[in-house]
């Protein structure tokens, strides 16, 4: 049986993280999204299959973007959305979560849509309630759908992802990015490399059959995509690299940098952007820039796992094995 | 399993698939006085071959191009509860604009008329056709909502146990329709 045949690509009732997914089931997720593209494009951006399902978004950490485009994910599929911001600063995190989410499946709740300071926080929600739950970032361990973004910008782009070769650019070490996509692009038989200062650079990443760059200069003459992470500033403070201004002079993705690529090689960033330290703006606004349709993506990917999710329950798979209805 | 089993038995061979949308099409053309705005959309999956054929028979008849659109009413069925996602979903595509046009409706089957609704309903969400019309290929009754067609290929008593399936070209390799086990026809 292909993950084609299994309901919800056999996703199971939660999506914690691209750790574990078959490149099967992630194509299957990309496969899914391609149509709910075209609903974004409509005058009446909406259909109907989530109707009378309730997603709480549950951002414990700020985000405008992810949680914004999960929204959009959700309106357009008909659900019903509750958002939540909450500051983990003044509690106990793991007993606020239990909490938390004991509180939530009293009021009757379909899906959690979860932002969380700690990694692991994901999957300990997940394993203690029944509704499904999708990891929006937690800590620097995943955050599934951004990876899955990339991998569809990607593959609109090159129409393929399997011998793609791609490489992160920064701090590998902390970012929650880097983790979901080397994971996915692993998956799906992409080649995969990291560049960045030693510092940034996760120890023993080889052993998963990532190359490291040392020089941003041998990274872009190597890949076919650079992904450009967000330096996050507290990182200067905590002595990971000297200075913004050095970090831009050795690292900086610079059109002068990228002067002698190849032309098709493209240029992606989670977002938001720091311009003029990660990334230059005549990048980032550049003919080689995929940074917008990454957005545009977004909401479809969100869709889909939405989507996928919403049925993967046991009962419903049993149903949807004894065929059509 | 209950009900009758046996080997496919081919009611339409693909000469006869061709002349029921060759009458089909005269029946859709005989029927108004304004056709410069049709528009003939089929149903996912197979419904779009026909709708395709459909139209090059409503050409030849002389009323000039014919636009053709696809639905794929897999987001708007209403056993999502009981079956859950399917993950292949094709795409719907719509062209231009579709308010104040008239809409032929094809699909290969009608059956519980839950499909049309569903397409009735994705439809409205593109705009609001002057007139919506529904031409099928095959109806083999069995209305669970209060849906009939207005062009009818064929009507067919299916015994039970035994289903319709209909092949185009495209996905099949051949244009017929057959009667087959329900199991086969998954």
């Amino acid at each position: 049986m292909t993950a084609d045949e299994r309901p919800g690509a056999g996703l199971g009732k939660d999506l914690v993280g691209l750790e574990g997914l078959t490149g099967e089931q992630i194509v299957a997720i990309l496969d899914t999204a391609e149509p709910f593209k075209e609903i974004s494009e409509r005058r009446i951006k909406k259909v109907p299959v989530l109707r009378g399902k309730t997603i709480v978004n549950l951002f414990f950490e700020p985000s405008t973007r992810t949680r914004i485009s999960f929204e959009f994910a959700e309106k357009r599929l008909s659900a019903d959305t509750v958002n939540i911001s909450a500051s983990g600063s003044s509690v106990q995190k793991g007993e606020t979560l239990v909490d938390t989410a004991r509180n939530l499946e009293a009021m009757r709740i379909d899906m959690v849509v979860m932002r969380h300071g700690s990694a692991g926080a994901a999957r300990f929600l997940a394993e203690r309630i029944p509704s499904n739950v999708i990891n929006a970032g937690d800590g620097q361990h995943e955050h599934p759908t951004q990876a899955l973004l990339d991998l569809l910008t990607l593959r609109d782009r090159f129409g393929r992802l399997e011998g793609l070769k791609v490489c992160i650019v920064g701090d590998i070490v902390h970012s929650r990015v880097a983790r979901s996509n080397i994971w996915g692009l692993l998956a799906v038989g992409a080649e995969v490399a990291v560049c960045g200062p030693k510092t940034l650079i996760p120890l023993g990443i080889e052993e998963l059959g990532v190359e490291v760059f040392g020089r941003v200069e041998e990274a872009i003459a190597w890949c076919d995509a650079l992904y450009v992470l967000r330096l996050q500033l507290e990182r200067m403070q905590a002595g990971f690299i000297p200075s913004l201004r050095e970090y831009n002079r050795v690292f900086g993705v610079s059109s002068e940098r990228l002067a002698a690529a190849d032309e098709d090689l493209v240029v992606l960033h989670p977002g938001p952007m720091n311009r003029g330290v990660e990334i230059d703006s005549d990048v980032a606004d550049g003919p080689r820039s995929v940074i917008l349709p990454q957005v545009t993506n977004g909401v479809a990917i969100r869709m889909a796992v939405l989507y996928l999710l919403a049925g993967g329950r046991p009962e419903m798979a049993e149903a949807a094995k004894r065929g059509e209805g | 399993m209950p009900g009758s089993t046996g080997p496919d038995e081919l009611i339409m061979d693909r000469e006869a698939v061709e002349e029921k949308l060759r009458d089909l099409a005269g029946l859709i053309v005989d029927r108004t006085d304004e056709l410069g705005d049709l528009l003939v959309v089929g149903i996912r999956r197979r419904g779009v071959e026909l709708a395709e054929r459909l139209a090059g028979h409503l050409e030849r008849t002389g009323v000039g191009p014919v636009d053709t659109g696809s639905l794929d009413i897999t987001l708007y069925r209403d056993d999502f509860e009981q079956v859950g996602p399917r993950p292949v979903i094709g795409p719907t595509e719509i062209p231009g604009e579709i308010t104040g046009r008239r809409v032929v409706l094809v699909d290969d089957v009608l059956y519980t008329g839950r499909t049309v609704r569903a397409a009735l309903d994705e439809l409205a969400d593109f705009g609001r056709p002057s007139r919506i019309e529904l031409c099928v290929l095959v109806d083999r009754g069995g209305r669970e909502l209060p849906i009939q067609p207005d062009y009818v290929g064929r009507r067919l008593e299916v015994p039970p146990g035994r289903h319709v399936a209909v092949d185009v070209p495209s996905l099949d390799g051949d244009l017929a329709v057959r009667l087959v086990d329900v199991k086969g026809a998954g």
